[in-house]
């Protein structure tokens, strides 16, 4: 135990007596955690298998009296909950898609390509972080309306790779910052074009930048309410967020059991994907962040 | 060398698209957005001159008050609330699990990607009167305190929408800080224990400054989404009792999208943007002025 070699196993070993919390003061403290955490979610899919007169008599606290998974497939067809799904599919994947592409393919020309005014360029792409969506919608309704596309999913496409841009660019960008440029000189040497160079060599290299990228543009974009609002103006478009912000207005009166089932369809769909990619997403989620 | 990692046309063909999707869809917008918010008018009826018109409105407008008002108090709260909260964490995690966080740090990380529009209906129900008890209230009950309607008054409106906030945001900002913290080395902990420092004192006068950059970042982050809140307000409290939760976002959605004022939509959007243009320089300068202090 020098403290001339650090090492950084023990220190928090003592910090933990000197912090002053004792073993069970954290034990509780963790349980406390986990209850908030784990507890909601639990009562959430209790709940989606009440039936309404089940969840309007007993206490909110009681187990169902009958598992009632027919909620499910209630939501799912006569709550349009399908739909919703669909047309989310619809909308975000051809998002993701071009916005991948498109920001790879700057982030390369931004970083490993060596122009004048490529730094102005960037700022120019980082200035749109800063800009709430708000200012883009009104002129974009107009935009949509006059091209005609308004009765459609193109404006949520467009309007999500469009605003997405700035931060799928800048990330982009300083993955390519780590690969060095030499890799594409020698690449010339051997008779590669730069723009084959950008495909077949720099794209596999930053293969899982892309996923990660990806897979924190998918959270914004799934999740995304204002847009899909905006542009959504008719039923059989509204995507998983919209119909489910409108989704007790599907039966006249509210369906409290298909309602926690839709509410649960939407939160254990990307739970899912958070089970089996944690970690990339939380790398990726605090890697968008620390910009500053 | 550089004359292929310099070649225009491959520069044109790899950036052109990029720039102008982002043209098209940001910047132009942008601009226009700026034109619309001097007229009166929508796209349906067309647009008709209208000078300072809607910036003298919105100095007078009580709405947009109550709206600016909300929404700066709305994020300062909940800003405060997710970094204190996340920092706390992260000091748990870096003191009293060490090792064994990974699998903590992945679990109250997960709301953070739950869609905002579930976890609001969600908290709805957990905070509701009618027609049934909701788990919290009939907690409140079966300890043999009075339920409360909480959605029926600005003040407990409120404080449901911040719970919900930082229940949703405590574990990003948790793993955000807990980078920085981790960086923290270790011999300088242990000469300030060697010196005396213990508890406390020894997160104050060490631990909290030389986490203080990621803390910046973590604020700045933190101020500009809560800011632009949109999607926690809508299916929790829909703006009311009254308008009493209105941030600036959704009075800009109503003006525009329910009375067909796109004028003034638009000048609402651009205070918005002028307000977190100024906040976030505002904790830029006060984080670089602490940091010469420190």
């Amino acid at each position: 135990m020098s403290t001339g070699t650090p090492t950084r196993t023990y220190a928090p070993a003592r910090a933990r007596r000197r912090l002053g919390l004792g073993r069970l003061t954290v034990r509780v403290l963790l349980t406390v955690l986990i209850l908030i955490e784990v507890l909601p979610m639990i009562w959430m899919f209790l709940t989606s298998l009440k039936s309404n007169s089940d969840y309007l008599n007993n206490s909110s606290w009681s187990l169902p009296s009958h598992w009632l998974w027919s909620n499910y497939s209630t939501a799912w067809t006569t709550g349009n909950i399908g739909l919703y799904v669909r047309n989310s599919a619809l909308a975000v994947f051809p998002s993701l898609l071009l916005l991948l592409l498109l920001g790879t393919a700057a982030g390369f020309a931004l970083q490993i390509m060596v122009w004048k005014g490529r730094n102005f360029t960037l700022l120019i792409f980082l200035a749109g972080l800063m800009v709430p969506v708000q200012m883009i919608l009104l002129p974009l309704f107009t935009i949509y309306t006059q091209a005609g596309i308004s009765g459609t999913l193109w404006p949520l496409i467009l309007t999500y790779t469009g605003a997405n841009l700035p931060l799928t660019v800048f990330m982009m960008s300083t993955f390519y910052r780590a690969v060095p440029r030499e890799m594409f000189e020698a690449a010339t040497l051997d008779g590669a074009g730069i723009l084959r160079s950008f495909w077949s060599i720099s794209v596999p290299m930053v293969r899982n930048a892309i996923l990660t990228v990806g897979l924190v543009e998918f959270f914004f974009i799934w999740n995304d309410l204002l847009v899909a609002l905006t542009f959504t103006n008719n039923q059989n478009l509204s995507t998983i967020q919209v119909g489910l912000l409108n989704f007790t207005g599907q039966f006249g009166s509210t369906q409290y059991g298909p309602l926690f089932a839709a509410i649960c369809i939407n939160v254990f769909g990307t739970l899912l994907i958070y089970l089996f990619l944690n970690q990339k997403i939380m790398k990726g989620l605090t890697g968008g962040a620390v910009k500053g | 060398m550089h004359r292929v990692l310099g070649d225009r046309r491959a520069i044109a063909i790899l950036l052109g698209p990029a720039l102008l999707v982002y043209s098209l869809i940001m910047l132009v917008p942008m601009f226009w957005s700026v034109g619309y918010s001097f007229t009166k008018g929508n796209t349906i009826e067309g647009f008709t001159w209208h000078g300072f018109g809607n910036f003298s409105h919105l100095w007078s407008d009580p709405n947009a008050h109550q709206a600016l008002w909300f929404t700066l108090k709305y994020a300062v709260v909940v800003t405060v609330g997710q970094v204190a909260v996340g920092y706390l964490l992260a000091l748990l995690y870096v003191f009293f699990l060490r090792r064994a966080s990974a699998l903590i740090r992945t679990l109250v990380f997960f709301p953070m990607v739950l869609p905002t529009v579930a976890v609001g209906l969600l908290f709805k129900a957990l905070f509701q009167i009618a027609p049934q008890y909701g788990p919290i209230n009939q907690l409140l009950v079966d300890v043999g305190l009075h339920p409360i309607d909480w959605f029926s008054s600005t003040g407990t409106a409120f404080i449901v929408l911040v719970i919900m906030d930082v229940w949703r945001s405590m574990g990003f900002y948790a793993v955000l800080l807990y980078a920085g913290l981790v960086d923290v080395p270790d011999d300088i902990l242990e000469s300030a224990r060697l010196d005396g420092a213990s508890g406390l004192r020894l997160v104050r006068h060490i631990v909290l400054p030389l986490s203080f950059p990621v803390l910046m970042s973590s604020l700045i982050f933190s101020i500009n989404g809560t800011l632009k809140v949109f999607d926690s307000i809508l299916p929790l409290t829909n703006g009311g009792p009254g308008n009493s939760t209105t941030p600036l976002t959704v009075l800009m959605f109503n003006t525009a999208f329910d009375y067909g004022d796109y004028g003034y939509g638009s000048a609402i959007a651009l205070l918005l943007t002028v307000v977190c243009l100024l906040v976030t320089l505002v904790v830029f300068r006060v984080s670089r002025r602490d940091l010469t202090k420190g």
